[in-house]
């Protein structure tokens, strides 16, 4: 087992005053350095919640979160900014999270001199032009906007812009949910391909299983802010333990014709409740 | 094979469309397929493959700059493509009927689930107020949901993704349409609701006779509910036949290559292989052989 870079204990989150009703009730989870873990659920199941909580965007209620041995659940602004750079993010949107008024030369420079990553623009640009190539862009990104971008182009933007701060942490919530299937395949097998080469950890935020399957050793199994079940990936999958997981794997459609599949398992009607 | 024994249902013949805002680029190219009585045909491909298109062209839809440049709709001998605007419309609804993608901009914020459910009732099949709550009433346990009375009378926003797509396929299938177009009516759901809603769509299907022209982008939700399906690519029919037969034994390369890229949870490393990139040159220059011959073809 790798050694642990992420891990967070007893983790409560509540928005708002509603105290009483966390979205989060006591969540444990480790990742491991160079690991990648994936964060399964169903909408409401605090999959994105945790994911924001284990990078500071949100205040957890109680419970710990230490990262690479320090214990950063409740650290300042000026430590946060230096973790900022170590743990980055992937979003779901990028249409949303890239600026379209920004070219994706300054989306991706602009960091690099903040965290001193670089000295001057030029040594910068020549960071950025490593990184596009290796996300499969061309270098001639650099001038164009996110709008001019295909959704595929988009979201290599939003790994190239993560991964160019050589991060030891990066969470990644719902990045391939919207894209299609061969497009899906190729940013997939690039994040894959990235964890492997710079040894980074990564927690896969999907309600995807099969998505899960294909890039990560472990999986979380969240339900309604608690997780129900977590594993390697490969006993998860073929031999579930909670209720929970084994409903969720059942009620995923493989491509083979099976005409029991539709009226088998318990994706029953536990429905009609608004 | 399965191939329809009688008439079908709906023969869509040839049908090509052409989008004016892009130099006339085209965007179907002369796509054939008929869906048989009580046959769930899936329509598949990915994002621009004309999915939209064609659902858009059988429902009178289609936007302002993309023109239909030739072919038929053929559904119950007369082309739809041809009838007017009020003719069009006695027919949609009544025997068309639509389960859209997002049943959260479908339904309108401002009315109570009784009122939406009643008026095509009323409109569509002459029913009178208090029969069309009666009917609407009784669709909705069609649909599974315990408590009728407490959906008809919430507005959508208190209603769960689910319901509200139950509300939508109750009020669809309410219709007693001959056709019902399920334009993705599961991408915005989790997969346990995904589940229930594909076996209500079955069931009631079943049930009804009704011939379905199931849109999706895919291959797992068609494998389990679509008895034959279309597979498009850039407005072009790639492969079509049993869905057993194509998802078993794909024919073509784009097809086996859209399998491949399908991730699946009972085996590892999968899902992570696009589209070869010989596939797509392959595909492109079939497209532009296409497009170059299907001058001649439609004079000879």
């Amino acid at each position: 087992m790798a050694d642990d870079l992420l891990v967070a204990r007893g983790l409560v989150v509540s928005y708002g005053r509603r105290a009483a009703a966390p979205v989060l009730h006591d969540v444990d989870i480790r990742v491991g350095k160079g690991e990648t873990v994936g964060i399964v659920g169903e909408s409401g199941s605090g999959k994105t919640t945790l994911g924001r909580a284990l990078l500071g965007l949100v205040q957890p209620t109680a419970g710990s979160i230490v990262f690479d041995g320090s214990d950063i659940t409740a650290v300042d602004e000026h430590a946060r900014r230096s973790l900022r750079r170590r743990m980055q993010m992937i979003f779901q949107d990028p249409m949303s999270s890239l600026n379209p008024r920004h070219t994706i030369g300054r989306i991706l420079i602009e960091p690099l001199l903040l965290h001193g990553l670089a000295d001057n623009r030029q040594a910068a640009r020549a960071l950025v032009h490593n990184v596009l190539d290796r996300v499969g862009l061309p270098r001639n990104a650099v001038d164009r906007y996110s709008f001019e971008l295909s959704g595929g182009q988009r979201q290599r933007v939003g790994i190239a812009r993560a991964v160019v701060l050589r991060p030891d942490f990066v969470l990644a919530d719902e990045i391939v949910s919207g894209l299609d299937v061969s497009t899906q395949a190729q940013v997939l097998r690039l994040l894959k391909e990235l964890t492997g080469e710079m040894h980074l950890a990564l927690a896969f935020i999907s309600h995807d299983l099969s998505v899960v399957r294909s890039i990560c050793q472990r999986v979380v199994v969240m339900r309604e802010g608690r997780v129900v079940e977590e594993g390697a990936c490969e006993r998860v999958f073929s031999a579930p333990q909670a209720d929970y997981t084994r409903m969720l794997i059942d009620a995923i459609p493989l491509p083979v014709v099976d005409p029991g599949w539709l009226n088998r398992g318990s994706a029953a009607d536990t429905s009609a409740s608004a | 094979m399965t191939a329809p024994k009688t008439m079908p249902r709906l023969a869509i013949e040839d049908l090509s469309a052409i989008s004016l805002r892009d130099g006339n680029r085209p965007i179907l190219r002369r796509v054939s397929l008929d869906v048989g009585l009580g046959e769930v045909h899936g329509l598949v491909g990915e994002s621009g493959a004309g999915k939209s298109t064609i659902a858009k062209a059988i429902l009178g839809i289609i936007p302002s700059q993309v023109r239909i440049a030739g072919g038929k709709i053929g559904f119950e001998g007369r082309d739809l493509l041809t009838l007017s605007g009020s003719a069009l419309r006695a027919v949609l609804g009544r025997d068309i009927a639509l389960v859209p993608q997002d049943p959260t901009t479908a339904l309108n914020p401002s009315r109570r689930i009784d009122a939406q459910m009643t008026d095509g009732l009323r409109l569509k099949r002459g029913l009178s107020a208090k029969e069309a709550r009666l009917r609407a009433h009784s669709l909705l346990e069609e649909v599974q949901i315990r408590d009728p009375d407490r959906v008809l009378a919430s507005y959508p926003h208190q209603l769960s993704g689910g319901m509200r797509q139950r509300v939508l396929i109750a009020a669809a299938f309410g219709l007693e349409p001959k056709l019902v177009i399920a334009d993705e009516p599961t991408t915005a759901l989790d997969v346990t609701v995904q589940k229930q809603i594909l076996r209500l769509i079955r069931a009631l299907q079943e049930r009804h006779g009704t011939s379905v022209l199931f849109v999706s982008h895919d291959l797992g939700v068609v494998a389990k509910i679509c008895d034959r399906v279309t597979v498009l690519y850039m407005g072009k029919v790639v492969e079509q036949g049993a869905t057993a037969a194509v998802l078993a034994a794909p024919r073509h390369a784009y097809t086996k290559a859209l399998l491949a890229a399908n991730p699946r949870y009972d085996r590892p490393d999968t899902g992570l292989e696009p589209t070869p990139p010989e596939v797509i040159t392959a595909l492109r220059a079939e497209i532009a052989a296409f497009d170059a011959g299907s001058g001649e073809a439609r004079d000879g």
